[in-house]
């Protein structure tokens, strides 16, 4: 196609890029992370349905070093999306729109997904 | 309201209101279900995540399966189950209408994402079901 012959404007990896571009891009970035994770759920369900062997082998791959790696990851993107999706929802009603507000809020979303992420796997600690 | 076409305040035409309804030719019923959805799961989520904490403290799977078959917590999860992969999919559908550009790519993607969200979304409400009755 002539369209990827084309000159293009200065593009991502030419700005440096502010904190809202950041977010908005992890946003998607841990929401198509969040779809995948939510067949893991599935899958957990199946197994539970299946029976006991099933459920020790979902289980297993869960208390696994990749497992956990894959909760871990998929517990603060859902806590990253969660909360920075609350913050699209004020903007949806037209609040929180100004540079430094966004600003601020783009870092709560941040310290927030962290805090939560923190608390669950503190919470889930003293289980095998 | 005045008649259709005689709000003189309103600069577009009757005819391009009844066609408005932009390229996708559902207007804005995409991103309000997306918000619908997301407010749901938003309450969703912090019940899920709560449950999910006590599966995990439950262990063992007789306790895991009569955790299950509270009716609540089979609501609960058959609705996080659906509107996940509901909202889910309508997520996945705007990234690759955003960044998909070969025609039959785009739609072969499309179909492969709402197969697959309804697919996964059919197969846990079944195991929910199956576990909530005992079988």
């Amino acid at each position: 196609m002539p369209q990827n012959a084309r000159p293009l404007s200065p593009h991502l990896q030419i700005y440096r890029w502010p904190l809202a571009m950041a977010l908005s891009i992890l946003h998607r970035a841990t929401g198509i992370a969040l779809a995948v994770g939510l067949l893991l759920v599935v899958w957990l369900l199946l197994a539970l349905a299946h029976g006991p062997e099933s459920y020790a082998t979902a289980r297993a791959f869960c208390a696994s070093w990749l497992g956990l790696v894959l909760l871990f990851g998929w517990s603060w993107a859902l806590f990253f999306h969660l909360c920075n999706g609350i913050r699209h929802l004020f903007w949806d009603v037209g609040k929180g729109f100004g540079i430094a507000q966004a600003y601020r809020s783009g870092i709560a979303v941040i310290v927030a997904s962290l805090v939560l992420t923190g608390l669950v796997w503190a919470a889930q600690g003293g289980a095998a | 309201m005045s008649a259709p076409g005689m709000d003189r305040s309103n600069l577009r035409t009757p005819l391009k209101d009844v066609t408005g309804l932009g390229s996708a030719k559902s207007g804005t019923h995409h991103f309000i279900v997306q918000r619908v959805t997301g407010v749901a799961l938003v309450l969703l989520t912090i019940w899920i995540v709560g449950f999910v904490l006590a599966l995990v403290h439950a262990g063992d799977y007789a306790h895991a399966r009569e955790m299950l078959r509270h009716p609540f917590a089979a609501a609960w999860l058959i609705a996080f189950v659906v509107i996940g992969f509901w909202h889910a999919q309508l997520g996945l559908q705007v990234v690759i209408e955003d960044y998909v550009h070969a025609r039959w790519l785009e739609i072969a993607s499309q179909l492969a994402v709402k197969f697959v969200c309804a697919g996964a979304a059919l197969a846990g409400v079944i195991a929910i079901v199956r576990v909530y009755i005992g079988q």
